[in-house]
């Protein structure tokens, strides 16, 4: 295992000495260096300590990545394959664009979670959000898996505590995909062109595997996690455009 | 030498970086955090503008407005402090002391005044002190070439110039003052070439703005805001967002809450789903003060007397974290800002779009 000390280092000489090391990394004292393990490939783990940077994990491409921390924005930039592991927060348009792999955030996300992820084939992204999410959770949703589970959080701000499981305006152009949200959704208000309904065993099935993932990584009672009900999100029609821009 | 093209002069077709920090005990600071703060913040800046604004820097002349101003030359200046003498009692003049560094060049003449408005020329004027100060502001901006009020509150100051903010604040030697508050700006222009008066903070009395965004509003903002009095001569959105905060605060005496319902007001659809109350009073001000919804991505900092504001737009277009640490508050477009400041800092959250962040120093 090799040790970085990012202290010293910017975002592009961080990134490099990452690159030339073989094998898993461990990279400390992060205070927001960009681009951290971008593009990554292969079977490596990089665990990061602090706070990187913005686009963590951007186009990552198969490696996993470990958070001891809270991430800024942007982590998961359209990336392409393997896993991203947060032990805090995480700030706004985590999995921007996302297609394929899998990020699993303990805490809770900014706006705009899962902004226009995608799936084809193969490819099926899943985002779980461990808290609560802002507002804008979904938007453009074309593709892939995005749950929210609501778990209070002990390192909650009092102003984080008392929001509701999602903000404003969730699924807006929503047009693929599946949103899994735990817990009561009677308040909250979807655009026209999707539908909610109770999770049925099917759906609970297709999210197990990566619900037994997340408890195991984060040490929850995965029955405390399921044994409340859950909503499941999905859009209406195959047009959803329809009238929202132009007539078509 | 060549020609800097000023601010206005032209738009070329956004990203910064802001930070604040604020003693709710009222203690000082020196400079030192807040500077280090925008260092992991650097890329979002592109070396054309940096600023910092200190309240609680002036004690030993918290009754005079502070006024902090650029010269092209020693020409200007002669002019400016003729009509500086007619209008003010000066108590003192002089100039801001700066280190001399190879990262920051092309420096005006940078010099303060401390004034007290002249009994007399009030009375005459029927004025109260704040606009008279106000007038006197908009007078030398706009009419007097070569001059430049870039500060005018009492027992505060702004502090910017072209470089990356981390080599301004040591260039204005921050380190050496003491703030209850501070806040600061990395600027990375995209409409305007970047001129030391472009720099933010913006100020005018003890209001500042930092701001990170580009608001689309901006004409319709002007155009209203030019109704009373003031004069947008720079181009750029912060300028309109500090005259704004002047209007909405000081002419209209609405509430800082009350602030933010009219720039970042919400959605009506929004609205209609509140308790009645609240849909009236949201209701109210977006209707009374519908030019000065701000619409685009913003992230701002409003300093004033005893207190921050933090707001985003209400699409929430723009990063803002804040964490908080014994009596101390910190605010920025990135969390790593706020580790610098305080590396065990607490509570870090982010605020909803629209959703104004108050800090007060208690009394």
């Amino acid at each position: 295992m090799y040790t970085i000390d990012a202290s010293a280092f910017d975002y592009k000489t961080l990134n490099e000495t990452i690159r030339t090391h073989d094998g898993d990394c461990t990279v400390t004292h992060c205070l927001g260096q960009r681009f951290i393990a971008a593009g990554m490939s292969g079977s490596r783990i990089i665990s990061a300590y602090g706070t990187p940077g913005n686009a963590l994990g951007a186009y990552l491409n198969g490696a996993e990545i470990q958070v001891h921390g809270n991430t800024q924005d942007a982590v998961g930039d359209t990336m392409n394959e393997g896993k991203i592991i947060i032990h805090g927060s995480v700030g706004d348009a985590v999995g921007y664009a996302m297609r394929g792999g899998c990020i699993f955030v303990r805490g809770n996300a900014g706006y705009r979670a899962g902004i226009h992820m995608k799936a084809y084939g193969e490819k099926r992204p899943t985002i779980i959000i461990g808290g609560k999410c802002g507002s804008f959770l979904g938007e453009y949703q074309a593709g892939g898996i995005l749950v929210v589970l609501g778990l209070a959080q002990a390192s909650d701000a009092p102003e984080t505590a008392s929001r509701p499981l999602v903000g404003n305006f969730p699924c807006t152009g929503m047009h693929g995909g599946k949103l899994y949200l735990r817990g009561d959704t009677s308040q909250m208000e979807f655009p026209a062109y999707v539908s909610a309904h109770p999770a049925t065993d099917e759906d609970m099935r297709e999210i197990d595997p990566y619900l037994t993932e997340f408890c195991t990584t984060f040490g929850y009672e995965k029955s405390d996690v399921i044994g409340v009900p859950f909503t499941v999100v999905t859009p209406d029609t195959k047009n959803p455009y329809k009238q929202m821009y132009v007539t078509n | 030498m060549m020609h800097t093209k000023r601010e206005g002069e032209i738009r070329i077709p956004s990203g910064c970086a802001i930070a604040a920090v604020i003693s709710k005990k009222g203690r000082g600071m020196t400079g030192e955090k807040i500077i280090e703060s925008m260092k992991p913040m650097h890329d979002r800046s592109n070396g054309l503008g940096g600023g910092f604004a200190g309240y609680g820097i002036y004690p030993e002349y918290k009754e005079q407005y502070a006024l902090h101003l650029f010269y092209n030359d020693s020409i200007a200046k002669e002019e400016c402090e003729r009509f500086l003498k007619d209008s003010f009692e000066i108590v003192k003049a002089e100039l801001i002391p700066t280190r001399k560094i190879p990262q920051i060049t092309d420096e005006p003449l940078i010099w303060r005044y401390f004034v007290s408005p002249l009994k007399s020329v009030l009375a005459s004027l029927q004025l109260d002190e704040k606009e008279y100060v106000v007038r006197t502001v908009m007078k030398i901006n706009t009419e007097m070439k070569g001059a430049y009020v870039f500060s005018s509150g009492k027992n505060m100051g702004a502090f910017k110039a072209v470089g990356f903010p981390e080599d301004v604040g040591y260039f204005y030697k921050l380190d050496e003052y003491e703030a209850y508050s501070w806040t600061a700006h990395g600027r990375y222009p995209t409409n305007t070439p970047g001129w030391w008066g472009g720099a933010h903070p913006f100020a005018l009395l003890d209001y500042s703005i930092v701001h990170n965004g580009e608001i689309s509003s901006y004409d319709a903002n002007r155009r209203f805001i030019e109704m009373f009095g003031y004069q947008c001569t720079l181009q750029t959105d912060t300028e309109v967002i500090t005259y704004i905060a002047d209007y909405l605060l000081r002419r209209q005496g609405l509430t800082q809450e009350e602030m933010a319902s009219v720039i970042a007001a919400p959605f009506w659809s929004t609205i209609q789903r509140m308790p009645p109350e609240e849909q009236k009073r949201l209701t109210y001000l977006r209707s009374v003060f519908s030019s000065l919804l701000i619409t685009g991505p913003f992230s701002i900092v409003l300093g004033f007397e005893g207190g921050l504001m933090a707001l985003n737009d209400r699409l929430k277009l723009r990063s803002m974290v804040v964490g908080e640490k014994e009596d101390k508050v910190f605010i920025a477009s990135e969390e790593a800002a706020i580790r610098v400041m305080e590396p065990d800092a607490e509570h870090i959250w982010s605020p909803a779009g629209g959703e104004p962040v108050i800090i007060k120093v208690e009394v």
